[in-house]
Protein backbone atom coordinates (compact mmCIF):
# COMPACT_ATOMS: atom_id res chain seq x y z
CA UNK A 1 0.00 0.00 0.00
CA UNK A 2 2.86 2.31 0.81
CA UNK A 3 3.70 3.27 -2.73
CA UNK A 4 0.08 4.02 -3.66
CA UNK A 5 -1.40 7.48 -3.31
CA UNK A 6 -2.96 7.75 0.15
CA UNK A 7 -6.67 8.53 0.37
CA UNK A 8 -6.04 11.65 2.36
CA UNK A 9 -2.82 13.48 3.00
CA UNK A 10 -2.36 16.70 4.92
CA UNK A 11 1.07 18.30 4.88
CA UNK A 12 2.26 21.09 7.15
CA UNK A 13 -1.33 22.11 7.72
CA UNK A 14 -1.63 25.25 9.83
CA UNK A 15 -4.76 27.14 10.80
CA UNK A 16 -4.51 30.41 12.70
CA UNK A 17 -7.32 32.51 14.14
CA UNK A 18 -5.61 35.79 14.91
CA UNK A 19 -3.06 34.87 17.53
CA UNK A 20 -4.50 31.44 18.23
CA UNK A 21 -2.95 28.55 16.37
CA UNK A 22 -5.68 25.91 16.19
CA UNK A 23 -3.76 23.56 13.91
CA UNK A 24 0.01 23.80 13.95
CA UNK A 25 2.01 22.11 11.20
CA UNK A 26 -0.05 18.95 11.08
CA UNK A 27 1.07 16.04 8.94
CA UNK A 28 -1.58 13.39 8.57
CA UNK A 29 -1.95 10.47 6.21
CA UNK A 30 -4.92 8.15 5.82
CA UNK A 31 -4.86 5.04 3.64
CA UNK A 32 -7.78 3.65 1.65
CA UNK A 33 -10.28 1.78 3.82
CA UNK A 34 -8.60 2.84 7.00
CA UNK A 35 -10.46 3.51 10.23
CA UNK A 36 -8.76 6.19 12.28
CA UNK A 37 -9.70 7.71 15.59
CA UNK A 38 -8.73 11.23 16.55
CA UNK A 39 -8.61 11.97 20.24
CA UNK A 40 -7.39 14.85 22.30
CA UNK A 41 -8.65 17.22 24.96
CA UNK A 42 -11.00 20.10 24.16
CA UNK A 43 -9.32 22.76 22.09
CA UNK A 44 -6.77 20.36 20.65
CA UNK A 45 -7.82 21.30 17.12
CA UNK A 46 -9.73 18.18 16.07
CA UNK A 47 -12.87 19.96 14.88
CA UNK A 48 -10.80 22.68 13.21
CA UNK A 49 -8.94 19.94 11.37
CA UNK A 50 -12.27 18.50 10.17
CA UNK A 51 -13.41 21.93 9.07
CA UNK A 52 -10.35 22.48 6.94
CA UNK A 53 -10.84 19.03 5.39
CA UNK A 54 -14.42 19.89 4.38
CA UNK A 55 -13.89 23.42 3.16
CA UNK A 56 -15.64 25.12 6.05
CA UNK A 57 -12.32 26.78 6.81
CA UNK A 58 -9.48 27.67 4.50
CA UNK A 59 -6.15 26.69 6.08
CA UNK A 60 -3.64 29.47 6.69
CA UNK A 61 -0.91 27.38 5.12
CA UNK A 62 -0.17 23.80 4.15
CA UNK A 63 -1.68 21.40 1.68
CA UNK A 64 -4.41 18.77 1.76
CA UNK A 65 -4.75 16.17 -0.94
CA UNK A 66 -7.65 13.79 -1.40
CA UNK A 67 -6.49 10.94 -3.66
CA UNK A 68 -3.78 13.24 -4.90
CA UNK A 69 -6.18 16.10 -5.70
CA UNK A 70 -5.54 19.30 -3.75
CA UNK A 71 -8.62 20.32 -1.74
CA UNK A 72 -7.39 23.09 0.57
CA UNK A 73 -9.29 26.26 -0.30
CA UNK A 74 -12.03 24.51 -2.24
CA UNK A 75 -15.62 25.18 -1.28
CA UNK A 76 -17.60 22.77 0.88
CA UNK A 77 -19.91 21.59 -1.87
CA UNK A 78 -17.00 20.95 -4.25
CA UNK A 79 -15.25 18.81 -1.64
CA UNK A 80 -18.50 17.03 -0.85
CA UNK A 81 -18.90 16.18 -4.53
CA UNK A 82 -15.37 14.75 -4.58
CA UNK A 83 -16.50 12.27 -1.96
CA UNK A 84 -15.93 13.49 1.56
CA UNK A 85 -18.90 13.41 3.92
CA UNK A 86 -18.99 14.76 7.46
CA UNK A 87 -21.15 14.54 10.53
CA UNK A 88 -20.40 17.74 12.40
CA UNK A 89 -20.01 18.09 16.13
CA UNK A 90 -23.25 20.01 16.62
CA UNK A 91 -25.98 18.17 14.68
CA UNK A 92 -26.33 19.86 11.31
CA UNK A 93 -29.66 18.64 9.98
CA UNK A 94 -32.63 20.11 8.16
CA UNK A 95 -34.71 20.74 11.28
CA UNK A 96 -37.92 21.77 9.53
CA UNK A 97 -38.07 18.76 7.22
CA UNK A 98 -39.07 15.16 7.83
CA UNK A 99 -36.54 12.44 8.56
CA UNK A 100 -37.25 10.83 5.23
CA UNK A 101 -36.75 14.09 3.37
CA UNK A 102 -33.44 14.71 5.14
CA UNK A 103 -32.15 11.36 3.97
CA UNK A 104 -33.62 11.81 0.51
CA UNK A 105 -31.76 15.10 0.04
CA UNK A 106 -28.52 13.20 0.61
CA UNK A 107 -29.51 10.24 -1.57
CA UNK A 108 -30.66 12.14 -4.61
CA UNK A 109 -27.26 13.53 -5.52
CA UNK A 110 -26.14 10.06 -6.55
CA UNK A 111 -29.13 7.78 -7.00
CA UNK A 112 -31.40 7.70 -10.03
CA UNK A 113 -35.01 8.70 -9.29
CA UNK A 114 -36.06 5.07 -9.37
CA UNK A 115 -33.41 4.00 -6.88
CA UNK A 116 -34.01 6.85 -4.44
CA UNK A 117 -36.95 5.34 -2.57
CA UNK A 118 -35.30 2.02 -1.76
CA UNK A 119 -32.04 3.77 -0.91
CA UNK A 120 -33.82 6.01 1.60
CA UNK A 121 -35.56 2.98 3.11
CA UNK A 122 -32.27 1.14 3.48
CA UNK A 123 -30.66 4.04 5.31
CA UNK A 124 -33.71 4.53 7.54
CA UNK A 125 -33.50 0.88 8.50
CA UNK A 126 -29.79 1.13 9.23
CA UNK A 127 -30.25 4.10 11.55
CA UNK A 128 -33.38 2.43 13.00
CA UNK A 129 -35.75 5.31 12.28
CA UNK A 130 -38.01 3.54 9.79
CA UNK A 131 -41.19 4.21 11.77
CA UNK A 132 -40.14 7.79 12.49
CA UNK A 133 -39.69 8.60 8.80
CA UNK A 134 -42.49 11.16 8.60
CA UNK A 135 -41.59 13.01 11.78
CA UNK A 136 -40.15 16.50 11.59
CA UNK A 137 -36.51 16.29 12.62
CA UNK A 138 -36.79 19.20 15.07
CA UNK A 139 -39.15 17.08 17.21
CA UNK A 140 -36.64 14.24 17.64
CA UNK A 141 -34.29 13.72 20.58
CA UNK A 142 -30.68 14.80 20.38
CA UNK A 143 -29.51 11.22 19.91
CA UNK A 144 -32.00 10.63 17.11
CA UNK A 145 -30.94 13.83 15.37
CA UNK A 146 -27.38 12.52 15.51
CA UNK A 147 -28.67 9.41 13.78
CA UNK A 148 -30.39 11.45 11.11
CA UNK A 149 -27.15 13.23 10.39
CA UNK A 150 -25.17 9.99 10.32
CA UNK A 151 -27.84 8.62 8.00
CA UNK A 152 -27.46 11.57 5.67
CA UNK A 153 -23.72 11.12 5.54
CA UNK A 154 -24.09 7.41 4.76
CA UNK A 155 -26.81 8.06 2.21
CA UNK A 156 -24.54 10.34 0.21
CA UNK A 157 -22.11 7.39 -0.17
CA UNK A 158 -18.88 9.32 0.26
CA UNK A 159 -15.45 7.72 -0.15
CA UNK A 160 -14.26 9.18 3.11
CA UNK A 161 -16.49 9.68 6.13
CA UNK A 162 -15.65 12.10 8.92
CA UNK A 163 -17.57 11.64 12.16
CA UNK A 164 -17.21 14.33 14.81
CA UNK A 165 -18.34 12.89 18.14
CA UNK A 166 -20.91 10.48 16.70
CA UNK A 167 -21.79 8.98 20.07
CA UNK A 168 -22.32 12.24 21.96
CA UNK A 169 -25.70 12.33 23.66
CA UNK A 170 -26.42 8.68 22.94
CA UNK A 171 -27.35 5.96 25.42
CA UNK A 172 -24.98 3.03 25.93
CA UNK A 173 -27.15 0.86 23.74
CA UNK A 174 -27.21 3.47 20.98
CA UNK A 175 -23.45 3.87 21.28
CA UNK A 176 -23.00 0.12 20.75
CA UNK A 177 -25.16 0.32 17.67
CA UNK A 178 -23.12 3.26 16.38
CA UNK A 179 -19.92 1.26 16.85
CA UNK A 180 -21.48 -1.63 14.93
CA UNK A 181 -22.47 0.65 12.08
CA UNK A 182 -19.02 2.22 11.95
CA UNK A 183 -17.39 -1.20 11.72
CA UNK A 184 -19.85 -2.19 9.02
CA UNK A 185 -19.31 0.85 6.81
CA UNK A 186 -15.58 0.53 7.30
CA UNK A 187 -15.81 -2.64 5.21
CA UNK A 188 -16.15 -0.43 2.16
CA UNK A 189 -15.08 3.11 3.15
CA UNK A 190 -12.42 4.95 5.04
CA UNK A 191 -13.53 6.70 8.22
CA UNK A 192 -12.05 9.21 10.63
CA UNK A 193 -13.80 9.44 14.00
CA UNK A 194 -13.34 12.12 16.62
CA UNK A 195 -14.45 10.88 20.04
CA UNK A 196 -13.88 11.45 23.71
CA UNK A 197 -15.48 8.23 24.88
CA UNK A 198 -12.58 5.83 25.45
CA UNK A 199 -14.82 2.78 25.71
CA UNK A 200 -16.26 3.63 22.33
CA UNK A 201 -12.78 4.05 20.86
CA UNK A 202 -11.67 0.70 22.21
CA UNK A 203 -14.65 -0.86 20.46
CA UNK A 204 -13.82 0.47 17.03
CA UNK A 205 -10.26 1.71 16.85
CA UNK A 206 -7.32 0.27 15.08
CA UNK A 207 -5.02 3.23 14.81
CA UNK A 208 -5.34 6.37 16.92
CA UNK A 209 -3.98 9.87 16.43
CA UNK A 210 -3.75 12.10 19.47
CA UNK A 211 -4.02 15.85 19.02
CA UNK A 212 -2.71 18.23 21.62
CA UNK A 213 -2.59 22.01 21.38
CA UNK A 214 -3.00 21.93 17.64
CA UNK A 215 -0.25 19.39 17.03
CA UNK A 216 -0.11 15.66 16.53
CA UNK A 217 1.17 14.25 19.80
CA UNK A 218 1.23 10.51 19.10
CA UNK A 219 0.01 8.22 16.39
CA UNK A 220 -0.10 4.52 17.09
CA UNK A 221 -2.31 1.51 17.75
CA UNK A 222 -5.06 1.94 20.28
CA UNK A 223 -3.40 -0.11 23.02
CA UNK A 224 -0.09 1.67 22.78
CA UNK A 225 -1.73 5.08 22.70
CA UNK A 226 -3.84 4.39 25.75
CA UNK A 227 -0.76 3.11 27.60
CA UNK A 228 1.28 6.16 26.64
CA UNK A 229 2.20 8.29 29.62
CA UNK A 230 2.10 11.53 27.62
CA UNK A 231 -1.46 10.84 26.48
CA UNK A 232 -2.53 10.21 30.05
CA UNK A 233 -0.89 13.44 31.14
CA UNK A 234 -2.63 15.38 28.37
CA UNK A 235 -6.01 14.14 29.46
CA UNK A 236 -5.25 14.86 33.06
CA UNK A 237 -4.08 18.34 32.12
CA UNK A 238 -0.40 18.01 32.89
CA UNK A 239 2.25 19.79 30.88
CA UNK A 240 3.73 17.72 28.09
CA UNK A 241 6.66 18.32 25.83
CA UNK A 242 5.48 16.97 22.52
CA UNK B 1 -55.51 6.88 0.14
CA UNK B 2 -54.78 10.18 1.82
CA UNK B 3 -52.46 11.20 -0.97
CA UNK B 4 -55.14 10.46 -3.54
CA UNK B 5 -57.68 12.32 -1.43
CA UNK B 6 -55.35 15.28 -1.24
CA UNK B 7 -54.81 15.29 -4.99
CA UNK B 8 -58.54 15.16 -5.67
CA UNK B 9 -59.16 17.98 -3.19
CA UNK B 10 -56.42 20.06 -4.75
CA UNK B 11 -57.76 19.49 -8.24
CA UNK B 12 -61.23 20.47 -7.00
CA UNK B 13 -59.88 23.62 -5.41
CA UNK B 14 -58.14 24.61 -8.64
CA UNK B 15 -61.33 23.95 -10.57
CA UNK B 16 -63.33 26.12 -8.16
CA UNK B 17 -60.73 28.86 -8.53
CA UNK B 18 -60.97 28.70 -12.32
CA UNK B 19 -64.75 28.86 -12.24
CA UNK B 20 -64.60 31.79 -9.81
CA UNK B 21 -62.21 33.69 -12.06
CA UNK B 22 -64.38 33.06 -15.11
CA UNK B 23 -67.67 33.98 -13.40
CA UNK B 24 -66.62 37.03 -11.40
CA UNK B 25 -67.23 39.59 -14.19
CA UNK B 26 -70.83 38.45 -14.59
CA UNK B 27 -71.45 38.48 -10.83
CA UNK B 28 -69.96 41.74 -9.57
CA UNK B 29 -69.91 45.34 -10.72
CA UNK B 30 -67.26 46.85 -12.93
CA UNK B 31 -65.73 48.94 -10.17
CA UNK B 32 -65.37 46.00 -7.81
CA UNK B 33 -63.96 43.91 -10.61
CA UNK B 34 -61.37 46.58 -11.40
CA UNK B 35 -60.44 46.58 -7.75
CA UNK B 36 -60.07 42.82 -7.80
CA UNK B 37 -57.83 43.14 -10.85
CA UNK B 38 -55.56 45.44 -8.86
CA UNK B 39 -55.60 43.10 -5.88
CA UNK B 40 -54.72 40.14 -8.08
CA UNK B 41 -51.76 42.02 -9.59
CA UNK B 42 -50.58 42.91 -6.09
CA UNK B 43 -51.10 39.32 -4.98
CA UNK B 44 -48.67 38.19 -7.69
CA UNK B 45 -46.15 40.60 -6.12
CA UNK B 46 -47.00 39.09 -2.73
CA UNK B 47 -46.29 35.62 -4.12
CA UNK B 48 -42.86 36.70 -5.33
CA UNK B 49 -41.85 37.65 -1.79
CA UNK B 50 -43.74 34.73 -0.24
CA UNK B 51 -41.60 32.42 -2.35
CA UNK B 52 -38.19 33.95 -1.72
CA UNK B 53 -38.80 34.76 1.96
CA UNK B 54 -41.00 31.88 3.03
CA UNK B 55 -39.30 29.12 1.08
CA UNK B 56 -35.91 30.53 0.13
CA UNK B 57 -35.35 32.08 3.55
CA UNK B 58 -34.14 35.30 1.95
CA UNK B 59 -35.81 38.46 3.22
CA UNK B 60 -35.51 40.77 0.24
CA UNK B 61 -36.65 44.36 0.62
CA UNK B 62 -36.07 44.74 -3.07
CA UNK B 63 -39.19 43.15 -4.47
CA UNK B 64 -40.51 46.61 -5.34
CA UNK B 65 -37.29 47.24 -7.28
CA UNK B 66 -38.14 44.31 -9.55
CA UNK B 67 -41.82 45.23 -9.49
CA UNK B 68 -40.98 48.76 -10.61
CA UNK B 69 -38.45 47.63 -13.19
CA UNK B 70 -41.07 45.29 -14.62
CA UNK B 71 -43.61 48.10 -14.69
CA UNK B 72 -41.24 50.51 -16.42
CA UNK B 73 -39.94 47.86 -18.81
CA UNK B 74 -43.52 47.08 -19.78
CA UNK B 75 -44.54 50.74 -20.14
CA UNK B 76 -41.49 51.77 -22.19
CA UNK B 77 -41.64 48.87 -24.58
CA UNK B 78 -45.44 48.99 -24.89
CA UNK B 79 -45.19 52.63 -25.97
CA UNK B 80 -42.41 51.82 -28.41
CA UNK B 81 -43.81 48.62 -29.90
CA UNK B 82 -47.49 49.48 -29.47
CA UNK B 83 -47.97 45.76 -28.74
CA UNK B 84 -48.11 44.28 -25.27
CA UNK B 85 -46.88 40.83 -26.35
CA UNK B 86 -43.11 41.49 -26.32
CA UNK B 87 -43.58 44.07 -23.57
CA UNK B 88 -44.86 41.52 -21.07
CA UNK B 89 -41.90 39.30 -21.88
CA UNK B 90 -39.53 42.22 -21.35
CA UNK B 91 -41.23 43.01 -18.04
CA UNK B 92 -40.17 39.53 -16.95
CA UNK B 93 -36.72 39.40 -18.58
CA UNK B 94 -35.41 42.83 -17.53
CA UNK B 95 -36.03 42.40 -13.78
CA UNK B 96 -34.75 38.81 -13.99
CA UNK B 97 -31.49 40.00 -15.55
CA UNK B 98 -31.21 42.74 -12.98
CA UNK B 99 -31.80 40.18 -10.21
CA UNK B 100 -29.17 37.92 -11.77
CA UNK B 101 -26.52 40.66 -11.70
CA UNK B 102 -27.42 41.96 -8.24
CA UNK B 103 -27.84 38.45 -6.85
CA UNK B 104 -24.53 37.31 -8.28
CA UNK B 105 -22.65 39.90 -6.25
CA UNK B 106 -24.73 39.31 -3.13
CA UNK B 107 -24.62 35.53 -3.04
CA UNK B 108 -21.27 34.81 -4.65
CA UNK B 109 -19.75 37.60 -2.59
CA UNK B 110 -21.08 35.74 0.47
CA UNK B 111 -22.79 38.79 1.86
CA UNK B 112 -24.69 38.03 5.06
CA UNK B 113 -28.46 38.19 5.42
CA UNK B 114 -28.50 41.53 7.20
CA UNK B 115 -26.54 43.22 4.46
CA UNK B 116 -28.72 41.56 1.87
CA UNK B 117 -31.65 43.41 3.41
CA UNK B 118 -29.73 46.68 3.42
CA UNK B 119 -28.51 46.26 -0.16
CA UNK B 120 -31.92 45.39 -1.60
CA UNK B 121 -33.47 48.29 0.29
CA UNK B 122 -30.81 50.68 -0.96
CA UNK B 123 -31.13 49.50 -4.55
CA UNK B 124 -34.84 50.25 -4.38
CA UNK B 125 -34.13 53.76 -3.11
CA UNK B 126 -31.50 54.33 -5.79
CA UNK B 127 -33.93 53.28 -8.51
CA UNK B 128 -36.59 55.56 -7.05
CA UNK B 129 -34.24 58.54 -7.06
CA UNK B 130 -32.88 57.78 -10.52
CA UNK B 131 -36.30 57.44 -12.09
CA UNK B 132 -37.60 60.39 -10.09
CA UNK B 133 -35.00 62.69 -11.61
CA UNK B 134 -35.76 61.91 -15.24
CA UNK B 135 -38.13 64.78 -15.96
CA UNK B 136 -37.36 66.63 -19.16
CA UNK B 137 -37.35 65.83 -22.83
CA UNK B 138 -33.80 64.52 -22.84
CA UNK B 139 -34.87 61.48 -20.79
CA UNK B 140 -36.60 59.31 -23.31
CA UNK B 141 -36.19 55.75 -24.45
CA UNK B 142 -37.37 55.57 -28.03
CA UNK B 143 -40.80 57.12 -28.09
CA UNK B 144 -41.31 56.82 -24.34
CA UNK B 145 -40.77 59.94 -22.24
CA UNK B 146 -39.76 58.88 -18.72
CA UNK B 147 -41.41 61.91 -17.14
CA UNK B 148 -39.60 61.98 -13.79
CA UNK B 149 -41.93 62.24 -10.84
CA UNK B 150 -44.96 62.48 -13.11
CA UNK B 151 -44.31 59.06 -14.51
CA UNK B 152 -45.52 57.68 -17.82
CA UNK B 153 -49.23 58.20 -18.48
CA UNK B 154 -51.39 56.57 -21.13
CA UNK B 155 -49.45 53.33 -21.33
CA UNK B 156 -51.05 50.96 -23.84
CA UNK B 157 -52.75 48.16 -21.94
CA UNK B 158 -52.72 44.46 -22.79
CA UNK B 159 -53.91 43.35 -26.20
CA UNK B 160 -54.61 39.98 -27.72
CA UNK B 161 -51.15 38.50 -28.37
CA UNK B 162 -49.73 39.84 -31.65
CA UNK B 163 -52.92 41.78 -32.39
CA UNK B 164 -52.17 45.30 -31.15
CA UNK B 165 -55.53 46.60 -32.40
CA UNK B 166 -57.54 44.22 -30.19
CA UNK B 167 -57.11 45.78 -26.76
CA UNK B 168 -58.47 43.72 -23.89
CA UNK B 169 -61.69 44.82 -22.23
CA UNK B 170 -61.71 45.24 -18.41
CA UNK B 171 -63.32 41.79 -18.15
CA UNK B 172 -60.62 40.21 -20.27
CA UNK B 173 -57.99 42.08 -18.28
CA UNK B 174 -59.43 40.56 -15.12
CA UNK B 175 -59.31 37.09 -16.62
CA UNK B 176 -55.69 37.60 -17.59
CA UNK B 177 -54.70 39.01 -14.19
CA UNK B 178 -56.70 36.53 -12.12
CA UNK B 179 -55.51 33.72 -14.37
CA UNK B 180 -51.92 34.91 -14.01
CA UNK B 181 -52.25 34.84 -10.24
CA UNK B 182 -53.61 31.29 -10.32
CA UNK B 183 -50.94 30.30 -12.84
CA UNK B 184 -48.05 31.69 -10.77
CA UNK B 185 -49.49 30.09 -7.65
CA UNK B 186 -49.67 26.69 -9.33
CA UNK B 187 -46.23 27.14 -10.87
CA UNK B 188 -44.70 27.80 -7.45
CA UNK B 189 -46.65 24.91 -5.92
CA UNK B 190 -45.34 22.62 -8.61
CA UNK B 191 -41.77 23.89 -8.26
CA UNK B 192 -41.85 23.39 -4.48
CA UNK B 193 -43.00 19.80 -4.88
CA UNK B 194 -40.22 19.02 -7.37
CA UNK B 195 -36.72 18.03 -6.22
CA UNK B 196 -35.42 21.49 -7.16
CA UNK B 197 -37.96 23.08 -4.83
CA UNK B 198 -37.07 20.73 -1.99
CA UNK B 199 -33.44 21.75 -2.39
CA UNK B 200 -34.45 25.42 -2.11
CA UNK B 201 -36.20 24.65 1.17
CA UNK B 202 -33.24 22.58 2.35
CA UNK B 203 -30.89 25.52 1.80
CA UNK B 204 -33.28 27.68 3.83
CA UNK B 205 -33.26 25.09 6.61
CA UNK B 206 -29.51 24.62 6.84
CA UNK B 207 -27.07 26.11 4.41
CA UNK B 208 -24.03 24.44 5.93
CA UNK B 209 -25.58 21.00 5.76
CA UNK B 210 -26.72 21.56 2.20
CA UNK B 211 -23.22 22.47 1.09
CA UNK B 212 -21.71 19.54 3.02
CA UNK B 213 -24.01 17.28 0.99
CA UNK B 214 -22.71 18.80 -2.22
CA UNK B 215 -25.36 21.41 -2.99
CA UNK B 216 -24.06 24.85 -3.89
CA UNK B 217 -26.14 27.24 -1.73
CA UNK B 218 -24.94 30.27 -3.67
CA UNK B 219 -26.34 28.91 -6.90
CA UNK B 220 -29.59 27.79 -5.31
CA UNK B 221 -30.15 31.18 -3.70
CA UNK B 222 -29.24 33.05 -6.87
CA UNK B 223 -31.77 31.06 -8.92
CA UNK B 224 -34.41 31.63 -6.23
CA UNK B 225 -33.65 35.34 -6.31
CA UNK B 226 -33.88 35.49 -10.12
CA UNK B 227 -37.19 33.61 -10.25
CA UNK B 228 -38.62 35.80 -7.53
CA UNK B 229 -37.45 38.92 -9.39
CA UNK B 230 -39.03 37.68 -12.60
CA UNK B 231 -42.37 37.12 -10.85
CA UNK B 232 -42.24 40.56 -9.25
CA UNK B 233 -41.51 42.07 -12.66
CA UNK B 234 -44.46 40.26 -14.18
CA UNK B 235 -46.61 41.65 -11.34
CA UNK B 236 -45.34 45.09 -12.36
CA UNK B 237 -46.64 44.59 -15.90
CA UNK B 238 -50.02 43.46 -14.54
CA UNK B 239 -50.13 46.52 -12.31
CA UNK B 240 -49.33 48.92 -15.14
CA UNK B 241 -51.92 47.22 -17.31
CA UNK B 242 -54.49 47.88 -14.59
CA UNK B 243 -53.80 51.61 -14.27
CA UNK B 244 -52.33 52.36 -17.73
CA UNK B 245 -49.82 54.40 -15.77
CA UNK B 246 -46.44 53.97 -14.11
CA UNK B 247 -44.63 56.44 -11.85
CA UNK B 248 -41.57 56.31 -9.59
CA UNK B 249 -43.68 55.75 -6.48
CA UNK B 250 -43.86 52.15 -7.71
CA UNK B 251 -40.37 51.87 -6.12
CA UNK B 252 -41.59 53.35 -2.84
CA UNK B 253 -40.51 52.09 0.53
CA UNK B 254 -44.05 52.03 1.83
CA UNK B 255 -44.97 49.41 -0.77
CA UNK B 256 -41.91 47.36 0.21
CA UNK B 257 -43.09 47.43 3.79
CA UNK B 258 -46.66 46.65 2.80
CA UNK B 259 -45.67 43.39 1.08
CA UNK B 260 -44.00 42.28 4.27
CA UNK B 261 -47.18 43.07 6.19
CA UNK B 262 -49.29 41.05 3.72
CA UNK B 263 -47.09 38.03 4.30
CA UNK B 264 -46.91 38.45 8.06
CA UNK B 265 -50.70 38.66 8.21
CA UNK B 266 -51.35 35.83 5.76
CA UNK B 267 -48.65 33.50 7.02
CA UNK B 268 -44.99 33.14 6.18
CA UNK B 269 -44.03 29.80 4.65
CA UNK B 270 -47.29 29.39 2.76
CA UNK B 271 -48.35 30.55 -0.69
CA UNK B 272 -52.06 30.94 -0.03
CA UNK B 273 -51.53 33.08 3.09
CA UNK B 274 -49.78 35.98 1.37
CA UNK B 275 -52.52 36.11 -1.28
CA UNK B 276 -55.19 36.31 1.38
CA UNK B 277 -53.13 38.78 3.41
CA UNK B 278 -52.59 40.96 0.36
CA UNK B 279 -56.25 41.06 -0.67
CA UNK B 280 -57.43 41.60 2.89
CA UNK B 281 -55.01 44.42 3.65
CA UNK B 282 -55.48 46.10 0.28
CA UNK B 283 -59.23 45.93 0.75
CA UNK B 284 -58.97 47.50 4.20
CA UNK B 285 -56.64 50.22 2.91
CA UNK B 286 -58.97 51.00 0.01
CA UNK B 287 -61.97 51.06 2.35
CA UNK B 288 -60.27 53.38 4.83
CA UNK B 289 -59.14 55.58 1.96
CA UNK B 290 -62.76 56.07 0.92
CA UNK B 291 -63.85 56.89 4.50
CA UNK B 292 -61.33 59.64 5.32
CA UNK B 293 -61.89 59.00 9.03
CA UNK B 294 -58.69 57.15 9.83
CA UNK B 295 -55.17 57.27 8.52
CA UNK B 296 -54.56 54.03 6.63
CA UNK B 297 -50.89 53.82 7.61
CA UNK B 298 -51.90 54.02 11.24
CA UNK B 299 -54.31 51.13 10.76
CA UNK B 300 -51.71 49.12 8.85
CA UNK B 301 -49.24 49.61 11.66
CA UNK B 302 -51.83 48.57 14.22
CA UNK B 303 -52.73 45.47 12.20
CA UNK B 304 -49.06 44.49 11.98
CA UNK B 305 -48.53 44.93 15.72
CA UNK B 306 -51.66 42.93 16.55
CA UNK B 307 -50.64 40.09 14.27
CA UNK B 308 -47.05 39.94 15.45
CA UNK B 309 -48.22 39.85 19.06
CA UNK B 310 -51.33 37.67 18.82
CA UNK B 311 -51.04 35.61 15.64
CA UNK B 312 -47.33 35.52 14.90
CA UNK B 313 -47.76 32.65 12.46
CA UNK B 314 -50.35 34.49 10.39
CA UNK B 315 -53.86 33.61 9.27
CA UNK B 316 -53.37 30.51 7.16
CA UNK B 317 -51.02 28.55 9.45
CA UNK B 318 -53.19 29.45 12.46
CA UNK B 319 -56.35 28.33 10.67
CA UNK B 320 -54.63 25.14 9.63
CA UNK B 321 -53.49 24.41 13.19
CA UNK B 322 -57.03 25.01 14.44
CA UNK B 323 -58.47 22.68 11.81
CA UNK B 324 -55.91 20.01 12.63
CA UNK B 325 -56.98 20.20 16.24
CA UNK B 326 -60.73 20.24 15.55
CA UNK B 327 -60.83 17.60 12.86
CA UNK B 328 -58.83 14.57 13.94
CA UNK B 329 -56.51 13.36 11.20
CA UNK B 330 -59.23 11.75 9.04
CA UNK B 331 -60.16 14.96 7.21
CA UNK B 332 -57.15 17.19 7.16
CA UNK B 333 -58.66 19.48 4.59
CA UNK B 334 -61.01 22.35 4.18
CA UNK B 335 -61.69 25.20 1.88
CA UNK B 336 -61.54 28.51 3.51
CA UNK B 337 -60.89 30.92 0.74
CA UNK B 338 -64.56 31.58 0.07
CA UNK B 339 -65.19 33.90 2.99
CA UNK B 340 -62.95 36.56 1.57
CA UNK B 341 -64.81 37.35 -1.57
CA UNK B 342 -62.01 37.68 -4.04
CA UNK B 343 -59.11 35.28 -3.77
CA UNK B 344 -59.32 33.57 -7.09
CA UNK B 345 -57.09 30.96 -5.71
CA UNK B 346 -59.24 28.86 -3.49
CA UNK B 347 -56.45 26.47 -3.85
CA UNK B 348 -54.87 23.77 -1.96
CA UNK B 349 -53.46 23.70 1.49
CA UNK B 350 -49.82 23.90 2.07
CA UNK B 351 -49.38 20.50 3.60
CA UNK B 352 -45.95 19.08 3.05
CA UNK B 353 -44.53 22.28 1.69
CA UNK B 354 -43.14 23.90 4.78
Amino acid sequence: MADLIPLLQAEHLTMRFGGVVANDDINFTLEEMELRCLIGPNGAGKSTFFKTLTGQLVPTSGAIAFRGQPIAGKLSHEIARMGIGIKTQVPNVFNGLSVRENIWLAVRRKATPRAQGPAVDAVLQMIRLTDQGDRIVATLSHGQRQWVEIGMVLAAEPELILLDEPAAGMTDEETLHTAAIIREINQTRAIIVVEHDMEFIKQIAKKVTVFHQGRVLVEDTVDKVLADQRVRDVYLGKKVTA
Amino acid sequence: MTIRFRLVAQAAAVLIAIVAIVLIPSVIELFAMMQLTLFAAMAVLALSLAFIWGFGGILSFGQTAFFGLGGYAYAISAINFQDSTPSILLAIIVPALFAAILGYFIFFGRISDVYLGVITLTVTLILFNCVNSTSGDEYRIGKALLGGFNGIPAVPTFNVPFHPDQVLSPEQSWWVTGGALLGIFLLLRLLLSLPAGRVIVAVRENEVRASLLGYDPRKVKLLTFILSGAIAGFAGALYVNWGAFVGPTIFSLSLSAEIIIWITVGGLGTLLGPIIGCVLIEYIVAYIGSQQALNSNLVLGAVLVVFVLLLPKGLVPTARDLLMRLVPASKPKAQHADDHAPPPVAASRMAGAE
